[in-house]
Protein backbone atom coordinates (compact mmCIF):
# COMPACT_ATOMS: atom_id res chain seq x y z
CA UNK A 1 0.00 0.00 0.00
CA UNK A 2 2.85 2.25 0.03
CA UNK A 3 2.88 2.97 -3.89
CA UNK A 4 -0.72 5.51 -2.92
CA UNK A 5 0.21 9.19 -3.83
CA UNK A 6 -0.90 11.48 -0.86
CA UNK A 7 -3.34 12.83 -2.56
CA UNK A 8 -4.79 9.42 -3.35
CA UNK A 9 -4.39 8.52 0.70
CA UNK A 10 -6.76 11.25 1.11
CA UNK A 11 -9.42 10.23 -1.28
CA UNK A 12 -9.64 6.67 -0.10
CA UNK A 13 -9.50 8.12 3.76
CA UNK A 14 -12.59 9.91 2.35
CA UNK A 15 -14.42 7.15 0.55
CA UNK A 16 -13.40 5.36 4.09
CA UNK A 17 -15.55 8.24 6.10
CA UNK A 18 -18.11 8.60 3.48
CA UNK A 19 -18.82 4.43 3.29
CA UNK A 20 -19.04 4.45 7.14
CA UNK A 21 -21.57 7.09 7.12
CA UNK A 22 -23.80 5.65 4.21
CA UNK A 23 -23.59 2.39 6.60
CA UNK A 24 -24.52 3.48 9.80
CA UNK A 25 -26.75 6.85 9.70
CA UNK A 26 -30.31 4.68 9.54
CA UNK A 27 -29.39 2.70 12.19
CA UNK A 28 -27.76 5.33 14.76
CA UNK A 29 -31.31 7.67 13.43
CA UNK A 30 -33.60 4.41 14.30
CA UNK A 31 -31.82 3.98 17.99
CA UNK A 32 -31.71 7.94 18.23
CA UNK A 33 -35.65 8.34 17.34
CA UNK A 34 -35.98 5.22 19.76
CA UNK A 35 -34.48 7.50 22.94
CA UNK A 36 -36.85 10.06 22.08
CA UNK A 37 -39.85 12.14 24.71
CA UNK A 38 -43.39 11.72 23.74
CA UNK A 39 -43.21 15.39 23.91
CA UNK A 40 -39.66 15.60 21.61
CA UNK A 41 -40.41 12.90 19.34
CA UNK A 42 -41.79 15.63 16.75
CA UNK A 43 -38.92 17.96 16.57
CA UNK A 44 -37.46 16.53 13.47
CA UNK A 45 -34.01 16.43 14.84
CA UNK A 46 -31.34 13.68 13.76
CA UNK A 47 -30.46 13.68 17.64
CA UNK A 48 -32.59 13.81 20.72
CA UNK A 49 -32.73 16.51 23.23
CA UNK A 50 -33.70 14.55 25.76
CA UNK A 51 -32.92 10.90 26.23
CA UNK A 52 -35.55 7.90 27.84
CA UNK A 53 -36.30 4.68 27.54
CA UNK A 54 -39.93 4.80 28.33
CA UNK A 55 -39.80 3.54 24.54
CA UNK A 56 -38.28 0.11 25.55
CA UNK A 57 -40.58 -0.34 28.45
CA UNK A 58 -43.56 -0.01 26.48
CA UNK A 59 -42.61 -1.92 23.54
CA UNK A 60 -42.11 -4.99 26.29
CA UNK A 61 -45.01 -4.26 28.71
CA UNK A 62 -47.80 -2.89 26.82
CA UNK A 63 -49.85 -5.51 25.47
CA UNK A 64 -48.16 -5.62 22.47
CA UNK A 65 -47.01 -8.96 22.08
CA UNK A 66 -43.90 -8.00 21.50
CA UNK A 67 -42.11 -10.49 24.05
CA UNK A 68 -44.22 -13.59 22.67
CA UNK A 69 -43.65 -12.04 19.25
CA UNK A 70 -39.47 -12.24 20.06
CA UNK A 71 -39.26 -15.86 21.62
CA UNK A 72 -41.68 -17.12 18.50
CA UNK A 73 -38.85 -15.76 15.96
CA UNK A 74 -35.78 -16.71 18.09
CA UNK A 75 -37.35 -20.27 18.23
CA UNK A 76 -38.38 -20.69 14.70
CA UNK A 77 -35.39 -19.17 13.33
CA UNK A 78 -33.37 -21.74 15.46
CA UNK A 79 -35.56 -24.78 14.35
CA UNK A 80 -35.31 -23.75 10.62
CA UNK A 81 -31.54 -23.48 10.74
CA UNK A 82 -30.94 -26.79 12.55
CA UNK A 83 -33.43 -28.62 9.71
CA UNK A 84 -31.87 -27.11 7.70
CA UNK A 85 -28.30 -27.74 8.26
CA UNK A 86 -29.12 -31.55 9.03
CA UNK A 87 -30.97 -31.95 5.64
CA UNK A 88 -28.35 -30.02 3.53
CA UNK A 89 -25.20 -30.93 4.84
CA UNK A 90 -26.52 -34.97 3.88
CA UNK A 91 -27.13 -33.56 0.25
CA UNK A 92 -24.36 -31.48 -0.07
CA UNK A 93 -22.09 -34.72 1.73
CA UNK A 94 -23.56 -36.78 -1.18
CA UNK A 95 -23.36 -34.09 -4.16
CA UNK A 96 -19.30 -33.20 -3.58
CA UNK A 97 -18.44 -36.81 -2.65
CA UNK A 98 -20.43 -39.26 -4.29
CA UNK A 99 -20.79 -40.29 -8.31
CA UNK A 100 -24.81 -40.64 -8.97
CA UNK A 101 -26.70 -39.46 -11.68
CA UNK A 102 -28.77 -36.73 -11.21
CA UNK A 103 -26.65 -34.48 -9.31
CA UNK A 104 -26.90 -31.90 -11.43
CA UNK A 105 -30.53 -31.67 -11.53
CA UNK A 106 -30.95 -31.76 -7.44
CA UNK A 107 -28.54 -28.81 -7.99
CA UNK A 108 -30.68 -26.97 -10.50
CA UNK A 109 -33.73 -27.93 -8.49
CA UNK A 110 -32.09 -26.15 -5.07
CA UNK A 111 -31.52 -23.23 -7.69
CA UNK A 112 -35.02 -22.67 -9.13
CA UNK A 113 -35.98 -23.17 -5.63
CA UNK A 114 -34.10 -20.50 -4.23
CA UNK A 115 -35.34 -18.34 -7.39
CA UNK A 116 -39.31 -18.87 -6.80
CA UNK A 117 -40.47 -15.98 -5.58
CA UNK A 118 -42.53 -16.32 -2.18
CA UNK A 119 -45.86 -14.97 -3.13
CA UNK A 120 -46.22 -17.92 -5.23
CA UNK A 121 -45.44 -20.15 -2.89
CA UNK A 122 -47.41 -18.37 0.07
CA UNK A 123 -50.76 -18.87 -1.69
CA UNK A 124 -51.14 -22.85 -1.69
CA UNK A 125 -49.68 -22.78 1.80
CA UNK A 126 -52.36 -19.96 2.76
CA UNK A 127 -55.20 -22.29 1.63
CA UNK A 128 -53.60 -25.68 2.55
CA UNK A 129 -52.34 -24.91 6.44
CA UNK A 130 -55.99 -23.37 7.25
CA UNK A 131 -57.17 -27.04 6.69
CA UNK A 132 -54.57 -29.23 8.09
CA UNK A 133 -54.01 -27.44 11.14
CA UNK A 134 -51.01 -25.73 10.24
CA UNK A 135 -52.09 -21.99 10.07
CA UNK A 136 -50.72 -19.70 12.76
CA UNK A 137 -48.62 -22.70 13.96
CA UNK A 138 -44.39 -22.76 14.46
CA UNK A 139 -44.44 -25.54 12.15
CA UNK A 140 -46.79 -23.76 9.37
CA UNK A 141 -44.06 -20.80 9.52
CA UNK A 142 -40.71 -23.68 9.56
CA UNK A 143 -41.86 -25.48 6.79
CA UNK A 144 -41.89 -22.30 4.32
CA UNK A 145 -38.57 -21.32 5.82
CA UNK A 146 -37.31 -24.17 4.77
CA UNK A 147 -37.96 -23.67 1.25
CA UNK A 148 -35.18 -21.05 1.18
CA UNK A 149 -32.89 -22.31 3.90
CA UNK A 150 -32.53 -25.51 2.43
CA UNK A 151 -31.21 -24.29 -1.49
CA UNK A 152 -29.03 -21.61 0.79
CA UNK A 153 -27.35 -23.76 2.65
CA UNK A 154 -27.07 -26.59 0.32
CA UNK A 155 -24.92 -24.30 -1.75
CA UNK A 156 -22.83 -22.91 0.85
CA UNK A 157 -22.09 -25.94 2.33
CA UNK A 158 -21.12 -27.76 -1.18
CA UNK A 159 -19.24 -24.83 -1.85
CA UNK A 160 -17.39 -25.39 1.83
CA UNK A 161 -17.21 -29.00 1.63
CA UNK A 162 -14.88 -28.99 -1.89
CA UNK A 163 -12.43 -27.66 0.39
CA UNK A 164 -12.47 -30.07 2.82
CA UNK A 165 -9.29 -32.73 2.70
CA UNK A 166 -11.53 -35.81 1.75
CA UNK A 167 -8.05 -38.28 1.36
CA UNK A 168 -8.94 -38.33 5.05
CA UNK A 169 -12.26 -40.01 4.51
CA UNK A 170 -10.12 -42.51 2.18
CA UNK A 171 -8.02 -43.09 4.87
CA UNK A 172 -10.45 -44.00 7.35
CA UNK A 173 -12.30 -46.00 5.16
CA UNK A 174 -8.95 -47.61 4.36
CA UNK A 175 -8.91 -47.81 7.98
CA UNK A 176 -12.18 -49.98 7.97
CA UNK A 177 -15.05 -47.59 8.62
CA UNK A 178 -18.15 -47.60 6.29
CA UNK A 179 -19.08 -44.74 4.20
CA UNK A 180 -21.21 -43.42 7.05
CA UNK A 181 -18.76 -44.01 9.59
CA UNK A 182 -16.18 -41.92 7.31
CA UNK A 183 -18.70 -38.66 7.30
CA UNK A 184 -20.06 -38.83 10.93
CA UNK A 185 -16.25 -39.03 12.31
CA UNK A 186 -14.17 -37.95 10.45
CA UNK A 187 -15.79 -35.33 7.95
CA UNK A 188 -18.06 -34.13 10.26
CA UNK A 189 -15.68 -32.19 12.78
CA UNK A 190 -13.59 -30.89 9.58
CA UNK A 191 -17.02 -29.50 8.02
CA UNK A 192 -18.32 -27.72 11.47
CA UNK A 193 -16.99 -24.42 10.10
CA UNK A 194 -18.70 -24.42 6.75
CA UNK A 195 -22.04 -25.76 8.50
CA UNK A 196 -21.89 -23.06 11.20
CA UNK A 197 -21.34 -20.64 8.26
CA UNK A 198 -24.33 -22.15 6.23
CA UNK A 199 -26.42 -21.99 9.61
CA UNK A 200 -25.78 -18.22 10.66
CA UNK A 201 -26.89 -17.14 6.54
CA UNK A 202 -30.01 -19.59 7.08
CA UNK A 203 -30.59 -18.07 10.60
CA UNK A 204 -30.86 -14.61 9.34
CA UNK A 205 -32.69 -15.66 6.50
CA UNK A 206 -35.29 -16.74 8.81
CA UNK A 207 -35.18 -14.06 10.73
CA UNK A 208 -35.68 -11.62 8.48
CA UNK A 209 -38.84 -12.96 6.59
CA UNK A 210 -41.68 -11.09 7.11
CA UNK A 211 -43.88 -12.34 3.76
CA UNK A 212 -44.69 -16.11 5.09
CA UNK A 213 -44.70 -14.82 8.55
CA UNK A 214 -47.26 -11.92 7.59
CA UNK A 215 -49.78 -14.27 5.67
CA UNK A 216 -49.49 -17.41 7.39
CA UNK A 217 -50.02 -15.92 10.73
CA UNK A 218 -52.69 -14.25 12.67
CA UNK A 219 -51.94 -14.13 16.69
CA UNK A 220 -49.40 -14.52 19.15
CA UNK A 221 -49.36 -18.03 19.00
CA UNK A 222 -46.25 -18.17 15.99
CA UNK A 223 -46.88 -14.11 14.60
CA UNK A 224 -42.86 -13.05 14.55
CA UNK A 225 -41.12 -10.26 15.50
CA UNK A 226 -41.13 -8.35 12.11
CA UNK A 227 -44.86 -8.78 11.81
CA UNK A 228 -45.63 -8.06 15.17
CA UNK A 229 -43.50 -4.34 14.35
CA UNK A 230 -45.60 -3.41 11.82
CA UNK A 231 -48.84 -3.79 13.61
CA UNK A 232 -47.68 -1.24 16.30
CA UNK A 233 -50.10 1.19 16.90
CA UNK A 234 -50.09 4.26 19.24
CA UNK A 235 -51.90 3.31 22.88
CA UNK A 236 -54.79 5.74 21.36
CA UNK A 237 -55.17 7.52 18.12
CA UNK A 238 -53.84 10.08 19.48
CA UNK A 239 -50.30 8.97 20.22
CA UNK A 240 -47.86 8.09 17.73
CA UNK A 241 -46.09 4.93 17.07
CA UNK A 242 -42.88 6.17 15.90
CA UNK A 243 -40.81 5.54 19.01
CA UNK A 244 -42.54 2.18 20.43
CA UNK A 245 -41.75 1.19 16.89
CA UNK A 246 -37.76 2.22 16.64
CA UNK A 247 -37.92 1.17 19.70
CA UNK A 248 -39.18 -2.39 18.59
CA UNK A 249 -36.91 -2.28 15.62
CA UNK A 250 -33.70 -1.87 17.74
CA UNK A 251 -34.75 -4.64 19.68
CA UNK A 252 -35.35 -7.11 16.58
CA UNK A 253 -31.71 -5.52 14.45
CA UNK A 254 -29.44 -5.55 17.56
CA UNK A 255 -29.13 -9.78 18.37
CA UNK A 256 -28.57 -10.07 14.61
CA UNK A 257 -25.84 -7.19 14.62
CA UNK A 258 -24.34 -8.40 17.34
CA UNK A 259 -24.06 -11.64 15.36
CA UNK A 260 -22.88 -10.18 11.98
CA UNK A 261 -19.90 -8.58 13.64
CA UNK A 262 -18.65 -11.26 15.43
CA UNK A 263 -19.15 -13.76 13.17
CA UNK A 264 -18.38 -11.46 9.85
CA UNK A 265 -15.41 -13.36 8.57
CA UNK A 266 -17.70 -16.11 8.15
CA UNK A 267 -20.52 -14.48 7.11
CA UNK A 268 -18.67 -12.53 4.47
CA UNK A 269 -16.95 -15.77 2.98
CA UNK A 270 -20.32 -17.89 3.34
CA UNK A 271 -21.70 -14.78 0.89
CA UNK A 272 -18.77 -14.86 -1.26
CA UNK A 273 -18.03 -18.76 -1.32
CA UNK A 274 -20.37 -19.17 -4.14
CA UNK A 275 -20.21 -16.82 -6.69
CA UNK A 276 -16.18 -16.13 -6.40
CA UNK A 277 -14.81 -19.46 -6.53
CA UNK A 278 -15.41 -20.61 -10.55
CA UNK B 1 -27.62 -48.98 3.49
CA UNK B 2 -24.60 -50.34 6.79
CA UNK B 3 -25.10 -53.34 4.85
CA UNK B 4 -24.41 -52.27 1.49
CA UNK B 5 -21.58 -50.53 2.31
CA UNK B 6 -20.05 -53.55 4.11
CA UNK B 7 -20.25 -55.17 1.15
CA UNK B 8 -18.65 -52.51 -0.49
CA UNK B 9 -15.58 -53.18 1.91
CA UNK B 10 -15.35 -56.53 1.07
CA UNK B 11 -15.83 -56.88 -2.42
CA UNK B 12 -13.29 -53.35 -2.97
CA UNK B 13 -10.07 -55.28 -3.30
CA UNK B 14 -11.50 -57.26 -6.13
CA UNK B 15 -10.81 -55.55 -9.10
CA UNK B 16 -13.29 -54.98 -11.46
CA UNK B 17 -17.10 -56.04 -10.36
CA UNK B 18 -15.79 -54.79 -6.61
CA UNK B 19 -15.88 -51.32 -8.93
CA UNK B 20 -19.34 -51.81 -9.80
CA UNK B 21 -20.88 -52.96 -6.37
CA UNK B 22 -19.15 -49.82 -4.56
CA UNK B 23 -20.61 -47.56 -7.72
CA UNK B 24 -23.77 -49.00 -6.61
CA UNK B 25 -23.63 -48.62 -3.03
CA UNK B 26 -22.59 -44.89 -3.23
CA UNK B 27 -25.12 -44.65 -5.62
CA UNK B 28 -27.51 -45.77 -3.14
CA UNK B 29 -25.56 -43.69 0.18
CA UNK B 30 -26.13 -40.93 -2.27
CA UNK B 31 -29.84 -41.02 -2.98
CA UNK B 32 -30.50 -41.60 0.68
CA UNK B 33 -28.71 -38.42 1.58
CA UNK B 34 -30.15 -36.78 -1.20
CA UNK B 35 -34.13 -37.96 -0.33
CA UNK B 36 -35.11 -35.69 2.63
CA UNK B 37 -33.74 -32.57 1.21
CA UNK B 38 -35.11 -32.96 -2.10
CA UNK B 39 -38.40 -34.55 -0.59
CA UNK B 40 -38.90 -31.39 1.42
CA UNK B 41 -38.49 -28.66 -1.08
CA UNK B 42 -40.66 -30.76 -3.38
CA UNK B 43 -43.33 -29.97 -0.41
CA UNK B 44 -42.84 -26.94 0.57
CA UNK B 45 -41.68 -25.58 -2.94
CA UNK B 46 -42.71 -27.80 -5.96
CA UNK B 47 -46.47 -28.52 -4.50
CA UNK B 48 -47.31 -24.87 -3.12
CA UNK B 49 -46.63 -23.87 -6.85
CA UNK B 50 -48.62 -26.76 -8.53
CA UNK B 51 -51.41 -25.82 -6.25
CA UNK B 52 -51.06 -22.41 -7.54
CA UNK B 53 -51.48 -22.81 -10.78
CA UNK B 54 -54.67 -25.20 -9.85
CA UNK B 55 -56.15 -22.67 -7.92
CA UNK B 56 -55.13 -20.06 -10.83
CA UNK B 57 -57.61 -22.25 -13.42
CA UNK B 58 -60.45 -21.89 -11.50
CA UNK B 59 -63.30 -19.37 -9.31
CA UNK B 60 -62.11 -19.46 -5.86
CA UNK B 61 -63.08 -17.58 -3.43
CA UNK B 62 -63.09 -17.24 0.36
CA UNK B 63 -66.26 -15.56 1.15
CA UNK B 64 -68.14 -17.50 -1.61
CA UNK B 65 -66.41 -20.98 -0.59
CA UNK B 66 -68.96 -23.21 -2.35
CA UNK B 67 -69.17 -20.92 -5.59
CA UNK B 68 -65.86 -22.69 -6.70
CA UNK B 69 -65.71 -24.06 -10.14
CA UNK B 70 -63.00 -24.29 -12.94
CA UNK B 71 -62.89 -21.38 -15.27
CA UNK B 72 -60.16 -21.92 -17.15
CA UNK B 73 -57.66 -18.89 -18.05
CA UNK B 74 -60.09 -16.55 -17.20
CA UNK B 75 -57.93 -15.15 -13.98
CA UNK B 76 -55.41 -14.55 -16.63
CA UNK B 77 -56.96 -12.39 -18.55
CA UNK B 78 -59.07 -10.67 -16.15
CA UNK B 79 -55.39 -10.13 -14.36
CA UNK B 80 -53.89 -9.13 -17.67
CA UNK B 81 -56.40 -6.46 -19.11
CA UNK B 82 -56.89 -4.61 -15.75
CA UNK B 83 -54.33 -1.29 -15.22
CA UNK B 84 -53.95 -2.50 -11.65
CA UNK B 85 -51.61 -5.43 -12.81
CA UNK B 86 -49.83 -3.13 -15.14
CA UNK B 87 -48.94 -0.40 -12.97
CA UNK B 88 -48.01 -2.85 -10.38
CA UNK B 89 -45.70 -4.11 -13.10
CA UNK B 90 -44.61 -1.03 -14.22
CA UNK B 91 -43.61 0.27 -10.86
CA UNK B 92 -41.60 -3.67 -10.26
CA UNK B 93 -39.77 -2.99 -13.21
CA UNK B 94 -38.76 0.83 -12.31
CA UNK B 95 -37.48 -0.08 -8.88
CA UNK B 96 -35.94 -3.64 -10.16
CA UNK B 97 -33.79 -1.97 -13.01
CA UNK B 98 -33.39 1.62 -11.03
CA UNK B 99 -32.34 0.09 -8.03
CA UNK B 100 -30.13 -2.67 -9.26
CA UNK B 101 -27.98 -0.17 -11.01
CA UNK B 102 -27.30 2.05 -8.20
CA UNK B 103 -26.53 -1.04 -6.30
CA UNK B 104 -23.84 -1.89 -8.64
CA UNK B 105 -22.15 1.65 -8.97
CA UNK B 106 -22.30 2.11 -5.37
CA UNK B 107 -21.49 -1.70 -4.70
CA UNK B 108 -18.41 -1.11 -6.88
CA UNK B 109 -17.34 2.09 -5.54
CA UNK B 110 -17.79 0.71 -1.71
CA UNK B 111 -15.63 -2.89 -2.91
CA UNK B 112 -13.22 -0.50 -4.06
CA UNK B 113 -12.79 1.40 -1.04
CA UNK B 114 -12.42 -1.40 1.05
CA UNK B 115 -10.34 -3.44 -0.95
CA UNK B 116 -7.92 0.16 -0.59
CA UNK B 117 -8.95 1.04 2.60
CA UNK B 118 -6.14 2.26 4.52
CA UNK B 119 -7.08 2.53 7.87
CA UNK B 120 -9.91 0.76 9.58
CA UNK B 121 -10.24 -2.48 7.54
CA UNK B 122 -11.73 -3.92 9.99
CA UNK B 123 -14.50 -1.02 10.45
CA UNK B 124 -15.34 -0.50 7.00
CA UNK B 125 -16.21 -4.40 6.80
CA UNK B 126 -18.12 -4.57 10.08
CA UNK B 127 -19.94 -0.95 9.29
CA UNK B 128 -20.92 -2.49 5.86
CA UNK B 129 -22.30 -5.74 7.19
CA UNK B 130 -24.65 -3.40 9.45
CA UNK B 131 -27.42 -2.94 6.56
CA UNK B 132 -26.77 -6.97 5.39
CA UNK B 133 -27.95 -7.60 9.11
CA UNK B 134 -30.73 -5.29 9.43
CA UNK B 135 -33.73 -6.83 9.45
CA UNK B 136 -35.28 -5.41 5.97
CA UNK B 137 -38.56 -4.17 8.31
CA UNK B 138 -36.42 -2.92 10.15
CA UNK B 139 -34.56 -0.92 7.45
CA UNK B 140 -38.16 -0.25 5.31
CA UNK B 141 -39.24 1.93 9.14
CA UNK B 142 -35.92 3.46 9.15
CA UNK B 143 -36.38 5.29 5.82
CA UNK B 144 -40.44 5.56 6.13
CA UNK B 145 -39.81 7.13 9.86
CA UNK B 146 -36.84 9.09 8.33
CA UNK B 147 -39.19 10.51 5.64
CA UNK B 148 -42.25 10.66 7.84
CA UNK B 149 -43.78 14.46 7.56
CA UNK B 150 -44.18 14.58 11.33
CA UNK B 151 -41.18 12.69 13.03
CA UNK B 152 -38.85 12.50 10.24
CA UNK B 153 -35.37 14.66 10.20
CA UNK B 154 -35.65 14.17 6.31
CA UNK B 155 -37.98 16.08 5.76
CA UNK B 156 -36.79 19.24 7.24
CA UNK B 157 -33.38 19.36 6.77
CA UNK B 158 -33.19 19.15 3.27
CA UNK B 159 -36.10 21.16 3.24
CA UNK B 160 -38.41 18.53 0.88
CA UNK B 161 -41.95 19.95 -0.05
CA UNK B 162 -44.13 18.19 -0.64
CA UNK B 163 -43.05 15.74 1.81
CA UNK B 164 -41.60 12.49 -0.54
CA UNK B 165 -43.96 10.27 0.84
CA UNK B 166 -47.16 11.67 0.14
CA UNK B 167 -46.29 11.91 -3.66
CA UNK B 168 -46.02 8.78 -6.57
CA UNK B 169 -42.02 9.39 -7.21
CA UNK B 170 -41.20 10.53 -3.47
CA UNK B 171 -42.52 7.03 -2.34
CA UNK B 172 -40.72 5.25 -5.23
CA UNK B 173 -37.53 7.39 -4.79
CA UNK B 174 -37.82 6.43 -0.96
CA UNK B 175 -38.37 2.99 -1.25
CA UNK B 176 -35.71 2.52 -3.71
CA UNK B 177 -33.67 4.26 -1.03
CA UNK B 178 -34.23 1.88 1.40
CA UNK B 179 -33.37 -1.36 -1.38
CA UNK B 180 -30.10 0.02 -2.14
CA UNK B 181 -29.46 0.77 1.27
CA UNK B 182 -29.82 -2.90 2.60
CA UNK B 183 -28.61 -4.84 0.03
CA UNK B 184 -25.80 -3.10 -2.03
CA UNK B 185 -23.28 -4.31 0.99
CA UNK B 186 -24.26 -7.61 -0.51
CA UNK B 187 -22.90 -6.88 -4.16
CA UNK B 188 -20.28 -5.12 -2.55
CA UNK B 189 -18.87 -7.87 -0.84
CA UNK B 190 -19.49 -10.33 -3.57
CA UNK B 191 -17.47 -7.39 -6.13
CA UNK B 192 -14.95 -7.76 -3.17
CA UNK B 193 -14.29 -11.34 -3.73
CA UNK B 194 -13.81 -10.67 -6.96
CA UNK B 195 -11.26 -8.06 -6.62
CA UNK B 196 -8.98 -10.00 -4.16
CA UNK B 197 -8.98 -12.46 -7.27
CA UNK B 198 -7.52 -9.78 -9.83
CA UNK B 199 -3.58 -10.26 -9.27
CA UNK B 200 -1.88 -7.09 -8.96
CA UNK B 201 0.76 -7.54 -11.17
CA UNK B 202 -1.49 -7.27 -14.03
CA UNK B 203 -2.44 -3.32 -12.82
CA UNK B 204 1.28 -2.72 -12.15
CA UNK B 205 2.30 -3.86 -15.57
CA UNK B 206 -0.56 -1.92 -17.29
CA UNK B 207 0.34 1.16 -14.92
CA UNK B 208 3.54 0.80 -16.47
CA UNK B 209 2.65 0.86 -20.24
CA UNK B 210 0.69 4.16 -19.13
CA UNK B 211 -2.95 2.98 -18.92
CA UNK B 212 -5.56 5.30 -16.94
CA UNK B 213 -7.26 4.56 -13.42
CA UNK B 214 -10.15 4.53 -16.17
CA UNK B 215 -8.23 1.94 -18.38
CA UNK B 216 -7.26 -0.47 -15.77
CA UNK B 217 -10.84 -0.40 -14.21
CA UNK B 218 -12.63 -0.91 -17.88
CA UNK B 219 -9.70 -3.33 -19.68
CA UNK B 220 -8.83 -5.17 -16.42
CA UNK B 221 -11.30 -5.32 -13.21
CA UNK B 222 -14.67 -5.17 -15.54
CA UNK B 223 -13.35 -8.11 -17.64
CA UNK B 224 -12.50 -10.64 -14.54
CA UNK B 225 -14.93 -9.74 -11.94
CA UNK B 226 -17.59 -10.20 -14.37
CA UNK B 227 -18.32 -14.17 -12.83
CA UNK B 228 -18.78 -12.75 -9.61
CA UNK B 229 -20.70 -9.97 -11.07
CA UNK B 230 -23.24 -11.36 -13.16
CA UNK B 231 -24.21 -13.75 -10.26
CA UNK B 232 -24.97 -10.97 -7.90
CA UNK B 233 -26.76 -8.93 -10.28
CA UNK B 234 -28.87 -12.27 -11.14
CA UNK B 235 -29.81 -12.46 -7.75
CA UNK B 236 -30.64 -9.10 -6.78
CA UNK B 237 -32.58 -8.78 -10.08
CA UNK B 238 -34.65 -11.89 -8.97
CA UNK B 239 -34.64 -10.37 -5.13
CA UNK B 240 -35.58 -6.64 -6.26
CA UNK B 241 -38.30 -8.12 -8.39
CA UNK B 242 -40.36 -9.93 -5.50
CA UNK B 243 -39.82 -6.90 -3.32
CA UNK B 244 -42.82 -6.56 -0.54
CA UNK B 245 -41.51 -6.23 2.46
CA UNK B 246 -40.13 -2.93 2.40
CA UNK B 247 -43.05 -2.13 0.44
CA UNK B 248 -45.32 -3.23 2.91
CA UNK B 249 -44.24 -1.14 5.46
CA UNK B 250 -43.43 2.49 3.42
CA UNK B 251 -46.36 2.83 1.57
CA UNK B 252 -48.26 -0.13 1.40
CA UNK B 253 -49.28 0.21 -2.28
CA UNK B 254 -49.83 4.13 -1.46
CA UNK B 255 -49.59 6.85 -3.93
CA UNK B 256 -49.71 3.97 -6.65
CA UNK B 257 -46.22 2.32 -5.58
CA UNK B 258 -48.09 -0.91 -5.72
CA UNK B 259 -45.70 -3.98 -6.42
CA UNK B 260 -46.76 -7.02 -8.35
CA UNK B 261 -45.83 -9.01 -5.19
CA UNK B 262 -48.02 -6.61 -2.94
CA UNK B 263 -50.95 -7.00 -5.34
CA UNK B 264 -50.78 -10.55 -4.92
CA UNK B 265 -50.64 -10.62 -1.21
CA UNK B 266 -53.99 -7.85 -1.94
CA UNK B 267 -55.81 -10.28 -3.96
CA UNK B 268 -55.35 -13.74 -1.72
CA UNK B 269 -55.14 -12.56 1.64
CA UNK B 270 -57.31 -9.12 1.84
CA UNK B 271 -59.79 -9.88 -0.52
CA UNK B 272 -59.54 -13.47 -0.28
CA UNK B 273 -59.46 -14.47 -4.02
CA UNK B 274 -57.61 -16.90 -4.34
CA UNK B 275 -57.96 -17.64 -8.21
CA UNK B 276 -57.51 -14.57 -9.40
CA UNK B 277 -54.35 -14.52 -6.45
CA UNK B 278 -53.13 -17.26 -7.83
CA UNK B 279 -53.08 -16.36 -10.63
CA UNK B 280 -51.03 -13.05 -10.20
CA UNK B 281 -48.28 -15.27 -8.22
CA UNK B 282 -48.46 -17.72 -10.88
CA UNK B 283 -47.21 -14.68 -13.26
CA UNK B 284 -44.69 -13.58 -10.81
CA UNK B 285 -42.98 -16.71 -11.25
CA UNK B 286 -43.45 -16.43 -14.62
CA UNK B 287 -41.45 -13.76 -15.16
CA UNK B 288 -38.85 -14.71 -12.55
CA UNK B 289 -38.11 -17.67 -14.60
CA UNK B 290 -37.80 -15.53 -17.68
CA UNK B 291 -35.60 -12.96 -16.19
CA UNK B 292 -33.26 -15.99 -14.76
CA UNK B 293 -33.56 -17.57 -18.29
CA UNK B 294 -32.33 -14.61 -19.67
CA UNK B 295 -28.94 -14.42 -17.54
CA UNK B 296 -27.92 -17.77 -17.92
CA UNK B 297 -28.53 -17.54 -21.43
CA UNK B 298 -28.00 -14.63 -22.67
CA UNK B 299 -25.75 -12.83 -20.08
CA UNK B 300 -23.71 -15.43 -18.83
CA UNK B 301 -24.00 -16.09 -15.61
CA UNK B 302 -23.31 -19.74 -14.57
CA UNK B 303 -23.78 -19.96 -10.69
CA UNK B 304 -23.68 -24.15 -11.73
CA UNK B 305 -20.02 -23.49 -11.38
CA UNK B 306 -20.62 -22.19 -7.96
Amino acid sequence: MDQYTRNQKILWAIGTVVVLFYALIPVVWILSLSLKTPETIGDQRFFPSEFTFDNYSSVFSEGLGFNRAIINSIGIALITTVLALALASMAAYAITRLDFPGKTLILAGALAVSMFPAISVVGGLFNVWRVVGLYDTWPGLILPYLSFSLPLSIYTLSAFFREIPWDLEKAAQMDGATGMQAFRRVILPLAMPGVFTAGILAFIAAWNDFLFANVLTSTDAARTAPVALSFFRGASQFTDPSGAIAAGAVVVTIPILIMVLIFQRRIVSGLTSGAVKG
Amino acid sequence: MAVAAETTQATTPAAHSGLTDRAKAERKLAYILCAPAVAVMALVAGFPILYAFWLSLRREDLRFPDAGEFVGFANYSAVLTSSTWWGAFANTMIITVVSVILELVLGMLIAQAMYRAIFARTAIRASVLVPYGAVTVVAAFAWRLAFDPATGFATSLFNLDPPPLTTHWGSMFVIITAEVWKTTPFIALLLLGGLALIPDDLYKAAKMDGASAWQRFVKITLPLIKPALMVAVLFRTLDAFRIYDSLFIITRGANDTESVSLLGYEQLVNRLNLGLGSAVSILIFICVMIIAFIFFRFLGASPERR
